[in-house]
């Protein structure tokens, strides 16, 4: 019995903390500076399975789509108590808008197998669309329930949860299986358990190997690294780590449904925000300069 | 999806809640009403509820040509999957060219699930819209009359303009409070169209058990003035200035989340992206320093006013009067001044 989860996850530039040595010379943002962090509501997303399971049993199963370097968050996710981890990695999932990406998540979704909830973040904050979730559902054929702020109860496979809708709140009841979206009012995500750390901490997918050997060995041949990576992939494939790396064959995916041709929306400009100072008048700090403003606001009805 | 239909009308998703439309879609009627024009086609309004039939008018007067309503005891409170059905249904049958949502936890909720019905684009959070010919830079194809999706994205930290070629409809949802609320004409015509849409039970798969609804005690998106405070105020007692200088203007009180996070008002208050968005005539910034997730919420004003003994503070940028100095000597100067001219 008990219940199982697969929790959504996703690897985010730290967009919320644009510090002064990620901005470029002209103003704008220099993405490559800014650390790749856990999409913050994602860990609450992950904190709620973990305490269903912990609570009625069953499993908890993590998914990312992302580069092979978005097994960070996977690993994290082993080391606070997921049961398996699943990284969907594949070029032709890049430049994916929110429709097909929720195609590519419902498709790995179905591939896991049965499951009674999936839970995502609310949003991520490199996007912060809070789409991805409810067209993950309405792809799954499931209800949706959005901005989880408690999880109430759950009984006879029916659960009741507590969300924010923005002007108060409401308890709703769900049959299962349902997706929910999690937001970060509704738990305090446990910290990493070290002797998971210890045991998992070598836990990798094969597409990290390549590039974990170009990094270690920058000095070597080719051929060198090449005999590394293939003795690191024999070696790791003797393990049996509670990792996974997927692509879009393995999910069945109708290739016409992912990446830039499944994609309705395009990018077609991006500017940065640059800095400027465009009528500008400065204002002296004295009682003079004050009521001279205070005059002039009042003279064009800005104020009343 | 539906192919590209240049006939096809605009929308918008009209929000109601107990019998009451939200403002945020009233804002839309407006800016729906402005592209339908330019574009040369008929603007209508996307209506489910129960009992809703005198908002019909309402819209009309904000600006629809046509108020498409599906009026069922089962629409009578939100829940995703059945409010989703009636949507896409009538997008299927009337082919509309555009689709617009507020950004609310209502329309972020619905929007993209119909997106996803639809296979359709949707894109989220949009601060402006515009319609502009626009050339696919891949195959150099000329699209007349697109709809562009104008919206902060990367943490506030640009602007993305989005566009859909030809899976449409093209979707948006849009932040309250960034496009005016125009004045109603009471006097405008329009046609209420009833709509009838199968609603399977299958599709009311929540059930309501408890719900509550905090009055609004703070009405930021209302005030012509705000008066704003930071955390380089320094302290609870000292932001008790701000709000002495809303007192004597008749504004409302704002605040930055460092004011919020250090606890000198409640979160209610606060302003830009994690907050709400505010446009009101007259900001008044007082020891802000204007990070980007502040500066999302409050650069549309139509007067800022800094102060800030910090003059490198970012709030400059976007401020067309700045004070450089101390909040706690140039604030009481303001209140003085205000009071001398009664």
């Amino acid at each position: 019995m008990g219940y199982h989860s697969i929790v959504c996850v996703k690897q985010v530039p730290d967009t919320a903390n644009v510090t002064a040595e990620a901005m470029k010379e002209d103003g704008t943002v220099n993405r490559a500076a800014l650390p790749a962090i856990f999409n913050p509501e994602d860990l609450h997303a992950l904190e709620t399975a973990l305490e269903i399971r912990d609570s009625y049993g069953g499993t908890v199963t993590v998914l990312s789509m992302g580069p092979p370097k978005a097994a960070d968050v996977l690993r994290d996710c082993l080391y606070r108590g997921a049961d398996r981890a699943i990284l969907l990695t594949d070029r032709r999932a890049a430049a994916s808008d929110t429709l097909a990406t929720s195609y590519i998540i419902a498709q790995a979704i179905r591939a896991i197998g049965p499951f009674d909830f999936v839970f995502c973040g609310r949003q991520a904050i490199d996007g912060d669309t809070a789409q991805v979730g409810p067209q993950t559902a309405e792809k799954l054929g499931i209800p949706q329930v959005t901005y989880l702020d408690e999880l109430v109860s759950i009984s006879d496979r029916k659960v009741r949860v507590r969300r924010n809708i923005g002007h108060g709140w409401e308890i709703v009841e769900a049959r299962l299986p349902v997706l929910m979206t999690v937001i970060e009012t509704a738990n305090v995500p446990r910290p990493r358990a070290a002797r998971r750390v210890m045991r998992l901490k070598r836990a990798r997918v094969p597409a990290e190997i390549p590039m974990e050997v170009r990094r270690e060995m920058p000095e070597t041949t080719d051929e060198e690294r090449q005999a590394e990576v293939e003795r690191r992939l024999a070696a790791l494939g003797k393990e049996n780590f509670p990792i996974e790396q997927w692509d879009l064959d393995r999910i069945g995916a109708d290739l016409d449904r992912c990446g830039l041709a499944g994609s309705p929306t395009k990018v077609f400009r991006v500017q940065a925000i640059v800095l400027t100072k465009e009528g500008y008048t400065e204002i002296p700090p004295t009682e003079d300069g004050v009521r001279k403003l205070i005059q002039e606001l009042i003279v064009d009805h800005t104020l009343g | 999806m539906i192919p590209v239909n240049r006939q096809g009308e605009v929308w918008v998703f009209a929000e109601q809640e107990d019998g009451r439309l939200h403002d945020v879609s009233l804002e839309l009627c407006g800016k729906a009403r402005e592209l339908a024009d330019r574009i040369g086609v008929r603007m209508g309004a996307v209506l489910p509820g129960a009992g809703v039939r005198d908002l019909c008018l309402t819209l009309i007067g904000h600006g629809a040509d046509v108020v498409y309503t599906v009026d069922d005891k089962r629409l009578a409170h939100y829940q995703t999957s059945p409010y989703a059905r009636v949507v896409v249904e009538l997008i299927k049958k009337h082919q509309p060219q555009i689709v617009m949502y507020g950004a609310t936890p209502l329309g972020r909720d619905l929007a993209p699930r119909v997106a996803s019905a639809a296979q359709a684009g949707m894109t989220a959070d949009c601060t402006d819209l515009d319609i502009s010919d626009v050339t696919d830079p891949k195959t150099k194809t000329v699209h007349n009359n697109l709809l562009l999706q104008i919206r902060p994205a990367f943490g506030g930290n640009i602007i993305a303009t989005i566009v859909n070629y030809d899976m449409w409809p093209q979707m948006a949802t849009v932040r309250e409070g960034v496009m005016p609320l125009e004045p109603a004409d009471p006097g405008r015509k329009g046609e209420i169209v009833e709509e009838k849409i199968e609603i399977d039970e299958s599709l009311l798969a929540l059930k309501l058990i408890e719900r509550h609804l905090q009055p609004k005690t703070v009405n930021l998106k209302g005030a012509r003035v705000i008066v704003a405070g930071g955390g380089g105020i320094g302290g609870k007692d000292s932001f008790k200035l701000v709000h002495e200088l809303a007192g004597a203007i008749g504004g409302a009180v704002g605040a930055s989340r460092a004011a919020v996070d250090s606890g000198y008002i409640g979160k209610e208050h606060q302003i830009g992206q994690t907050g709400t968005t505010v446009r009101p005539a007259l900001y008044i910034a007082c020891g802000i320093s204007g990070a980007v997730q502040h500066r999302a919420g409050m650069e549309e004003s139509a007067k800022i006013i800094a102060i800030n003994t910090d003059a490198d503070a970012p709030i400059f940028s976007v401020a067309q009067y700045g004070i450089v100095g101390d909040v706690k000597q140039v604030v009481p100067m303001m209140i003085k001044a205000l009071r001398e001219r009664k």
